[in-house]
């Protein structure tokens, strides 16, 4: 097995398929935002009061889920293009998966804390 | 038009005499029938015999006479000379991202290994009818842009994609041609087709540059057929 090029994992699809999806979900987010901040205006308090609305909290929520699973699928491509030793890319992929997790979490304390 | 002299830089590599390549200046004279950068070519290896370059058909059938031609790839029979602005030197350089043999010579193997990995022949279990197998006309429209395809590699080779991973990623020429069999309504594998190239190497390494659809003298567009294999695989999952 030592020299043999191995490929055939098949997530090919899903991954390429699944970065199309959070975009567009990223871009109506976006598109959204844009319209109630200027409805409500800038600055803290009115930051909050949108928080406030539990709707508002449950799509930034799926903002920053599709986020991190697009950053994966980006930041794992790099990986696979520049990294070829697997116990190093191995390591790459795990770590930026923890941090990816990790912000998600971060970013669903703060929101539920507002 | 009357004689004028070209300048060129060539790439010049032997491996078994030279420590690294370098670059040669070299001119040479061509008359009014010498239309095109062969041509030029040719003579300039009646001047300098040491200069190694493939070429064949010279009417770009063959694919041999791919390289880099001032920073862009393409078929040196199908570039014309007047193309060249004046009194700038043609650089000319082997196709990139692939080891070169001598000059502009490239070794073509995982090129090709790429393209033979998706079986590109027709794939038909059943007994041969008496004549041929017969497809509607337009059934056989689809494969118009894609069996035209002479494996120059000029596209493959401009691939960053390629450059990264030709060990995994089968390339534009490579997926042009796997489109070309799974359109194929004659062809009966297209499901192991599709699981052949379902993977985040192979078909899914090309991230939509389009350098291969810039590159190909024939017209040809590989991205547009990678494309249409990506919504195939979607119809098929979902
Ligand atoms: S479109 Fe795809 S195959 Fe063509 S050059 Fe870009 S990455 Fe390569
Ligand atoms: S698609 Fe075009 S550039 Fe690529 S190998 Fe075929 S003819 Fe050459
Ligand atoms: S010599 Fe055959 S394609 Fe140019």
């Amino acid at each position: 097995m030592v020299n043999r090029v191995v490929v055939g994992a098949h997530y090919g699809l899903k991954d390429w398929l699944a970065q199309r999806v959070t975009a567009l979900v990223m871009a109506v987010y976006t598109l959204v935002m844009v319209v109630l901040l200027s409805v409500t205006g800038g600055g803290f308090d009115a930051w909050r009061g949108l928080m406030a609305h539990s709707f508002v909290r449950f799509i930034t929520f799926i903002f920053v889920l599709s986020l991190c699973y697009h950053a994966w699928v980006g930041i794992r491509d790099i990986w696979m293009d520049y990294v070829k030793p697997t116990a190093i890319r191995l390591t790459l992929h795990v770590l930026t998966l923890l941090a990816l997790v990790g912000y998600a979490g971060w970013t669903t304390q703060i929101l539920w804390r507002l | 038009m009357s004689n004028r002299t070209l300048q060129f830089k060539i790439y010049r590599y032997d491996p078994d005499k030279d420590q690294k390549p370098y670059m040669q200046e070299i001119a040479v004279e061509v008359e009014s029938t010498d239309r095109k950068l062969l041509d030029a070519m040719v003579k300039l290896k009646a001047k300098d015999d040491s200069i190694a370059f493939r070429r064949s058909c010279r009417e770009g059938v063959c694919g041999s006479d791919a390289m880099n031609i001032n920073g862009r790839n393409g078929l040196a029979c199908l570039t014309d000379l007047t193309t060249f602005p004046e009194g700038k030197p043609i650089v000319l350089r082997p196709l990139p991202g692939l080891p070169v043999i001598r000059d502009l010579i490239v070794d073509m193997t995982q090129f090709f290994k790429q393209y033979h990995s998706i079986k590109p022949y027709l794939i038909n279990n059943d007994p041969p009818p008496e004549t041929e197998r017969l497809q509607s006309p337009e059934d056989r429209e689809e494969l118009n842009g894609l069996y035209e395809c002479i494996l120059c590699a000029c596209c493959s080779t401009s691939c960053p994609s390629f450059w990264w991973n030709p060990d995994k990623f089968v390339g534009p020429a490579g997926l042009l041609a796997a489109y070309r069999f799974i359109a194929d309504t004659r062809d009966q594998a297209t499901s192991e087709r599709l699981d052949n190239l379902e993977d985040p190497y192979r078909l899914f390494r090309c991230h939509t540059i389009m350098n291969c659809v810039e590159a190909c003298p024939k017209g040809l567009n590989p991205t547009k057929a990678i494309g249409k294999i990506k919504d195939m695989m979607v119809r098929r999952a979902v």
